[in-house]
């Protein structure tokens, strides 16, 4: 790690003027990707702002028909939720399986969607649900967020303040851990609800996906059986020592159909 | 007096305890010496190249920067290469060739991570800031990584090195083996690769360097299994020091698994540089760097052929490996993959011809040596996986065809085909057990209850022995070792009673603290908490072998043992003295020295008292209570056992569950067996784990592609069931405890016993480690696509 200025602002305008004014700032939320890559060195920041200080950012609640959680609630909270469990028990699932327990205490779902890590849980969560990401700045759908590669909508310096879920019916989330990391090798999130299926897989590709093949079949018949005629195509998929295109193509059948067998 | 409760065969709580897990431990990162400085290492980016020049001028200039010292300097100094300790002769009689070890590269380097600069600054932040700023000019060269294709390669990594073999070494007859072979009416064979594995052990590697320039004296803390071989390494080999003026600390080490046992680069640097400065210098391995440069383990290509009659006797057992030796020949490296392998090639049968031929080959990663098992794992491996594949080609039981061949209890001391002689053993009995316990008999009816569900149930045994107590001097010596193979032990009894031990063995996990003090605490009848084990310093105990090879116990406990025994010697005659009776009369019954048929007695506390206060005391003896004994065992111990686990495997994922997991042991007679249950269910996860999870990667340029947690899969607790483990007992003929070593063995047993269980439930014969859930999805998709 390289030696760095450290801010702890209180306020979500003190943060942005702090950006403003610093050479090269990176904000810091949980900081579980930022800060192993600065101990690599990969990344060297001349200031660190930390947005743990503010207060706004923190915190779940129902609005009208909403769930809102905000970016620096961290995923042991969701995972706690009986809010978010009544909500949505495909998000409750979700926030679960994150890492482990250290993690879940220090990592933010708005760090984590606004790092897009092709393995990340999240980004299937908000992309399956419909979420809608609010920044400082604008509302942003989730299916406009995700862009590609570590790569997202946000423009330079802007910062999420919460993610907003819309209710639905019924929502399950089937993970398959890489053995070594516990990232997803395959995570797919399917919820039913607004008048829409969402089959939305991470893992497997550059960024987090939709299947619309299974989303039309389960319209047509939610039931895992309705998937036993898909075929899941391994086209661009990831390729690492843990698992190949083909296999992360029948990892993505088998988790889409659990998770649909878990709320059928 | 009353007498004291004994200890031994007690599940007594672990002395050292508290300290470790109270934070209140102190391993080497945690000691800071004054005006000390840190060291950053230069570390090769290349698995193979030139280097051209290293200009430290720029780095030079970098803040806090102290000095920076190259392998040019260390070549003015006259210091050695590291050494490999163990001489191996190739089957011509030729001796094993090996480049030269440089502490710091300076022509070319050889693998990723090799250091070449150890950059000295006021910071740690500092050093590594001014390593960039080093710049060396390499010149690429071609790299080899996989030992099989190095083996046959046009690319030859040293001028020296024809063929990158540093030795071509058999054991067995050749001839006799090969007429079994062509008359056998079986012959089952098998190509494997054992996995590479890196160790891992909690406590990264670490070091502090310390000169003082007024007596020349020199203070290295580390990170090592065995202190006094480091001194002696680092002395004789490489010739920092004098042995009298190098004193050598290994205080609190968490986990070595092998990995500490060798003297490094860094510790060497580290020392040598203090020097230079006059001024202590600091290293501690960050977690990259463990995994790029902590000596590697396993890694051995293998055919083996098993030949059998038609009743499915076994008749004849021929192996062929080539072992990874990686870039330069660790201390050990070369008796891993002959004598602590190829000795044990006869496992727990009479196969009456084995024949063993091991090429040890040079590639472009890490140097390869002991871990966990050492070459027992290897053996284990390739032995169990063959008798099993054997029993389902004939379709006979894997118990039975086991059972058939098992070498009897009437038939020790058996002498075996390559070169050991069992001294005691009863393998039926760990068979039996562990049948019982696991339930076979109900097995098919499980298997039916997954098959309902739509899942692969298996089976799988493995019956291991494994040679250890790694001693004697005399037989290891006769094999090439560089060194005895002893193990010192010093008994003090201080005036008011309580013991001071002092062991050169060394304990860093294994929890000599207790088990030690319950030996010392047993034979004198005192309380445990009297006993204060010492351990890890060359300045406080004279000599010492270390912690390796499950010896600590068997040799180091022995000698504790013999010193213990040299100290009621010597307590009969002040005792006899003070009750005004002869020696003869005298009889020791802990705790207290009696005159026999009397009521007449003094205890053992008033026979240290009068030893240190010896106003009556007898003319010819010393004042004083303190002995010392040196052990040397006639012979290697023997643990072997039977290990059986089952498995389910869901066809959809791959995912394999651990349903059931058994270890019968015959570790002979058990000190603590709380201890060696802990000994045991590491041991399995290590075994399960390579089984399993576990998985060293290089690229073809030789880069390290599990370099991390995020690509290495470690074990974990969910990983694995409930382990169901037992013991049966024959004590070791050979030493006064009775006592074998447990160490090592669920890391030996358990590889075959895992892959067995997931073949059998796969309904194939041949795969390879790790079995994680991407390889078995690829296997079950292959059938479903035939």
């Amino acid at each position: 790690m390289y030696a760095f200025n450290y801010h702890k602002p209180a306020t979500l305008e003190q943060a942005k003027s702090l950006y403003a004014d610093c050479e090269d700032p990176y904000f810091i939320a949980g900081g579980h990707t930022l800060l192993p890559t600065m101990k690599q060195r990969l990344v060297s920041p001349t200031d660190l702002i930390d947005l743990a200080g503010i207060e706004d950012l923190v915190g779940i609640s129902i609005d009208g028909d909403e769930l809102v959680i905000g970016a620096m609630t961290t995923h042991g909270e969701v995972a706690a939720s009986s809010m978010v469990a009544d909500f949505s028990s495909g998000l409750a699932q979700l926030a679960a399986k994150i890492g482990d327990t250290q993690v879940r205490y220090r990592g933010t779902i708005g760090g984590s969607v606004a790092n897009n890590d092709p393995s990340a849980d999240y980004p299937a969560g908000l992309l399956g649900s419909g979420a809608t990401i609010v920044t400082d700045q604008r509302q942003i759908a989730a299916d406009d967020f995700f862009v590609d590669l570590f790569e997202t909508a946000l423009q330079e310096g802007e910062m999420i303040r919460s993610v907003r879920f819309p209710g639905v019916s019924r929502s399950a989330y089937q993970k398959f851990d890489n053995p070594a990391s516990r990232y997803a090798i395959v995570g797919v999130f399917v919820s039913e609800g607004n008048g829409e299926v969402r089959v939305a897989v991470t893992g497997a590709g550059a960024s987090v996906f939709r299947n619309s093949d299974m989303e039309q079949a389960l319209a047509g018949d939610f039931s895992a059986s309705a998937l036993n005629s898909i075929n899941v195509l391994p086209d661009e998929f990831n390729s690492d020592l843990h698992a190949s295109p083909a296999y992360r193509a029948a990892l993505v059948k088998e988790m889409a159909k659990r998770a649909v067998a878990s709320i059928q | 007096m009353s007498e004291q409760e004994t200890t031994v065969g007690k599940r007594v709580l672990r002395k050292e305890d508290f300290r470790l897990i109270t934070g209140e431990g102190s391993y080497t990162d945690d000691i800071n010496l004054p005006n000390q400085t840190y060291a950053y290492f230069v570390r090769s980016p290349m698995a193979r190249a030139g280097i051209k020049g290293i200009d430290l001028r720029k780095a030079l200039q970098s803040e806090g920067v102290v000095d920076i010292l190259t392998g040019q300097q260390l070549a003015e100094d006259g210091l050695g290469a590291l050494p490999c300790g163990w001489m191996v002769l190739s089957a011509d009689g030729s001796e094993m060739k090996q480049p030269a070890h440089p502490v710091l590269a300076n022509d070319k380097v050889n693998y990723v991570g090799e250091p070449l600069a150890i950059v000295l600054a006021e910071s740690k932040r500092q050093a590594k800031d001014a390593a960039e700023l080093v710049e060396v000019d390499y010149e690429e060269l071609p790299v080899l990584t996989n030992a099989r294709e190095a083996a046959v390669s046009d690319i030859q990594l040293y001028d020296e090195i024809p063929g990158n073999r540093s030795f071509n070494w058999e054991l067995g007859e050749k001839e006799a083996t090969d007429k079994v072979f062509e008359s056998a009416d079986h012959i089952v064979s098998m190509d494997i690769y054992n996995n590479r594995l890196i160790p891992n052990a909690m406590e990264p590697r670490a070091a502090i360097g310390d000169y003082s320039r007024g007596n020349q004296d020199y203070t290295l803390y580390t990170t090592s299994q065995n202190p006094h071989v480091a001194r002696l390494v680092l002395t004789a080999f490489v010739q920092i020091a004098p042995e009298h003026k190098l004193r050598v600390i290994a205080p609190d080490v968490g986990g070595g698994f092998g990995s500490k046992i060798y003297v490094y680069s860094e510790e060497t640097a580290c020392l040598w540089a203090a020097s230079k400065i006059a001024r202590p210098v600091k290293w501690t391995a960050d977690r990259s760097e463990s995994f790029l440069t902590d000596a590697h383990g396993r890694d051995h290509h293998t055919h083996g052929e098993l030949a059998l009659s038609a009743d499915g006797t076994f008749e004849g057992l021929r192996i062929k490996t080539i072992a990874n030796v990686g870039a330069y020949l660790s201390l050990f490296a070369s008796a891993v993959p002959t004598y602590l392998y190829g000795t044990l090639l006869a496992g727990q049968y009479k196969t009456p011809n084995v024949y063993v031929e091991v090429d040890s080959i040079f590639t472009n990663t890490a140097p390869v040596d002991a871990y966990r098992g050492a070459g027992r794992p290897e053996a284990t491996y390739i032995l169990e996986r063959l008798v099993e594949k054997a029993a389902r080609s004939l379709s006979m039981d894997p118990s039975e065809i086991r059972r058939k061949n098992f070498i009897q209890p009437e038939d020790f001391p058996y002498q075996t085909p390559v070169a050991l002689e069992y001294d005691i053993g009863n393998y039926e009995a760990s068979l039996d057990r562990a049948m019982e316990m696991a339930a076979v008999s109900d097995f098919d009816a499980r298997r039916a209850d997954s098959q309902a569900r739509g899942k692969l149930r298996g089976l799988g045994y493995s019956c291991y022995i494994e040679a250890c107590g790694i001693a004697p001097s005399k037989m290891v010596g006769e094999l090439g070792a560089g060194v005895g193979l002893w193990e010192s032990g010093e008994v003090r009894v201080n005036a008011t009673g309580s013991v001071t031990v002092l062991t050169g063995a060394h304990s860093h996990g294994q929890g000599h603290e207790t088990t030690f003090a319950q030996i010392v605490a047993d034979r004198f009848g005192i309380d445990i908490d009297d006993v204060e084990v010492v351990h890890g310093d060359t300045g406080r105990m004279d000599m010492g072998m270390g912690t390796y090879g499950s010896r600590s116990l068997a040799v180091g406990g022995s000698a504790l043992d013999r010193a213990s025994d040299k100290i009621i010697a010597k307590g009969l005659k002040i005792a006899a003295h003070l009750l005004g009776v002869s020696e003869e009369e005298i009889e020791f019954k802990a705790p207290e020295f009696k005159v026999k048929n009397s009521n007449a007695a003094k205890t053992f506390q008033e026979i240290a008292f009068a030893a240190y206060v010896p106003h009556d005391y007898p003319d010819d003896l010393e004042p004083g209570l303190a002995e010392k004994a040196f052990y040397d065992p006639q012979n290697f111990t023997y643990p072997a056992g039977c290990y059986i686990c089952e498995v389910e495997i869901d066809p959809a994922t791959g995912v394999t569950s651990i349903e059931k997991f058994t270890a019968v042991d015959d570790f002979g007679k058990i000190i603590n067996p709380m201890i060696v249950e802990g000994q045991v269910h590491g041991g399995l996860v290590q075994g399960i784990g390579q089984a399993m999870l576990e998985n060293c990667v290089y690229d073809e340029n030789g880069q390290l592609l599990s370099g991390s947690y995020m690509d290495y899969c470690m074990p974990r607790a969910d990983d694995f069931p409930n382990f169901d483990v037992d013991l049966t007992e024959t004590a070791c003929t050979h030493n006064p405890l009775g006592v074998k070593g447990c160490g090592e063995a669920g890391a030996i047993g358990s590889p075959p016993a895992v892959i067995n269980a997931i073949t059998d439930a796969l309904g194939i014969l041949d795969m390879d480690m790790p079995a994680t859930p991407y390889k078995i999805w690829q296997i079950i998709s292959a059938q479903e696509g035939q």
